[in-house]
């Protein structure tokens, strides 16, 4: 009676683990820079055919590949940070929206033109498949690897946010832009790096993603209506709420479509809306 | 235009903006073109002319009221399945479809109406994108009433004024989409050159400052957030009366976005951006579609970007601007 439900919760804590890697990048940067990024789930999407195309192209193991998932996504967002979003932080939201969607649609027709509209199969490696039986209650292995790489990344980030010096500029930015600038902060040097950092989780988290929910050229618009999501309910700039409402949304959308399948995604859309219109800057916003 | 200076009475102001200009005569005159010159493609011109209406509609929230919505959609959507659904179910008659496709997505425009009005920025796209979604999902779940993924079938539309009969062809579609495009094109027009329409564009400047002004920003929201949910329902019921069937894509988030990249593309904020976009839109889509179509969306892509970045008013404002310094530069010769 209780194993099923504690499945259900683990499988959507794991959910909700990568949705929070796919995510936390983005609301940092948009609590920093009030900018709407619509293409990060692009930068997610190209990390995971980084890690793609060298396991299968040239047959580097699953871990080997990550480190290049990340930095693939940092390097290239930082281009795009420097050459094409910097122009567009004063202007008008709908602006930010059409360049971002722009991205987006560029993204997907580039990878189906080189990987074309199929699913990417990848071969896990053998000590992160199948199953440990805990308790009685048996785990999925890849799904406890990515719980452990994604506390272990929370961990860091609000480490890195809360006591060094780049992480109080950081925060500094995300309250009050125009003070930090005043109190002589680099803004716009810690927003780039915050962006690169930010984009280069997104990869990290496209490439765990690939075991979990598979990779096709629609990922980059699949996924970002779920990281649009966990960013507006959990509140912009804020790790914490981040990490809250992308398990929120992973359990409830992994026990709606466990329990009451006709729904659909219906659910966590129906989650999200009202929790809006509760809290339009969302649950740990403060603006 | 440049006549009226910024002293004239108010009146004068919104009288000098409602003139007919010539070029908009030659546009209209033009929108007839097709039956004589394309004569093969009518069913797509009148593709381009629901459209159209579809753009105009969202031109009014997003283009002079600043609702950035990522779910117009769903009131196509609503036009669409009521329209189709009463066909359906016995009664084809086309202009009552039409009207009823109207009111449905007007009631449900009024209650979201309530809702949009009360937010801005991030909140408010989020929350238009929700809703839209919402909408869609209920749509594929509800299969007993909508098909599903399959579609509406067995939409039986009647012959219009029981005379004019929904041929192969499209005659009949063009000119009933033609006609409800320029009747309501008239209506928008009237709306958008009236005193309410002016506080609009106050609105979208400065939400804050218009209240102190007399002008209700929410109230004024409210109307033309209904009015546009009723334009985007008569579109989405002239598609399913046009097509007679009706898919679960009309509600899909492609189709808002497809819009909002049309009237981007025309120019928001101008009466005829949208109808532009769609004609440029509709035109290349059918032409690029028979090489490539997965690639269609990196082109859009591109065109948005460039559109952003070097035209952030679309064609027409960019055609604007060049005449505007145009006629400056022959002013100080």
């Amino acid at each position: 009676m209780i194993g099923p439900v504690i499945g259900v919760l683990f499988d959507g804590f794991a959910y909700g683990m990568l949705l929070f890697l796919l995510s936390v990048g983005l609301s940092v940067t948009l609590g920093m820079m009030n900018f709407v990024n619509l293409a990060h789930c692009a930068f997610a999407m190209l990390g995971g055919y980084v890690t793609v195309t060298l396991m299968n192209q040239f047959k580097w193991p699953f871990f080997a590949t990550l480190p290049f998932a990340f930095l693939a996504a940092a390097l290239i967002s930082v281009v795009f940070e420097r050459v094409l979003y910097r122009r567009l932080y004063r202007a008008s939201d709908l602006d930010q929206v059409l360049l971002t969607i722009g991205l987006a649609f560029v993204s997907v027709a580039v990878a189906a033109y080189l990987y074309g509209t199929i699913q990417q199969p990848v071969q896990m490696p053998s000590y992160l498949r199948g199953s440990v039986t805990i308790f009685g209650l048996s785990f999925g292995v890849y799904r406890l690897f990515l719980v452990g790489v994604s506390l272990a990344i929370t961990l860091l980030l609000i480490g890195a946010l809360e006591y060094t010096r780049f992480g109080a500029q950081v925060r500094a930015a995300v309250d009050n832009q125009r003070m930090a600038r005043g109190l002589g902060i680099n803004v716009d040097g810690a927003f780039a790096f915050t962006f690169a950092l930010g984009s280069g989780l997104a990869g990290l988290g496209g490439a765990l993603a690939i075991e979990i929910v598979g990779l096709d050229p629609s990922f980059a618009f699949t996924y970002l209506i779920y990281v649009l999501i966990v960013v507006s309910v959990g509140g912009l700039g804020s790790i914490a709420g981040s990490f809250a409402a992308a398990t929120l949304i992973g359990i409830s959308d992994v026990a709606g479509k466990y329990y009451v399948p006709e729904l659909g995604a219906f659910l966590i859309y129906l989650v999200m809306v009202v929790l809006l219109m509760w809290r339009p800057a969302g649950l740990f916003g403060r603006r | 235009m440049s006549t009226v200076s910024p002293v004239a009475s108010p009146h004068a102001y919104l009288q000098a903006q409602a003139r007919w200009q010539p070029a908009e005569i030659v546009f209209w005159l033009a929108t007839l073109l097709p039956f004589w010159l394309f004569p093969d493609y009518l069913v797509l011109a009148s593709q381009i002319a629901i459209t159209a209406l579809f753009a105009l509609s969202l031109d009014l929230i997003l283009g002079y009221a600043g609702i950035v919505s990522l779910g117009h959609a769903a009131f196509f959507g609503l036009g669409a399945y009521t329209a189709g659904l009463v066909a359906k179910h016995g009664w084809g008659e086309p202009i009552s479809g039409l009207l009823l496709g109207a009111l449905v997505a007007g009631i449900v425009g009024y209650g979201a109406s309530f809702i949009v009005s009360r937010f801005r920025h991030l909140a408010l796209i989020m929350i238009t994108l929700g809703m839209g979604l919402l909408l869609h999902e209920a749509a594929n779940s509800a299969s007993w009433l909508t098909g599903g993924a399959d579609g509406l079938q067995g939409v039986k539309i009647w012959p219009i004024f029981n005379t004019f009969r929904f041929d192969l062809y499209g005659y009949t579609a063009y000119t009933y989409s033609l006609v409800v495009l320029f009747l309501v094109f008239l209506l928008t027009r009237r709306i958008i050159n009236s005193p309410f329409g002016l506080s609009l564009r106050g609105i979208r400047e400065n939400s804050v400052r218009m209240p102190a002004l007399g002008a209700p920003s929410r109230a004024h929201l409210r109307k033309i957030y209904t009015i546009s949910a009723v334009i985007a329902g008569v579109a989405g019921a002239l598609l399913a009366q046009a097509t007679e069937t009706v898919s679960l894509e009309v509600l899909g988030f492609q189709r808002s976005a497809d819009v909002l990249v049309i009237l981007i593309l025309g120019g928001a904020g101008r009466l005829y951006g949208g109808l532009i976009g769609a004609i440029i839109f509709m035109v290349a889509r059918d032409q690029f579609s028979g090489i490539a179509p997965q690639y269609w969306y990196f082109w859009i892509g591109l065109l948005l970007i460039g559109v952003v970045m070097f035209l952030p008013n679309g064609i027409l404002g960019g055609i604007a601007k060049l005449t505007a310094s145009r006629r400056e530069r022959r002013g100080s010769a």
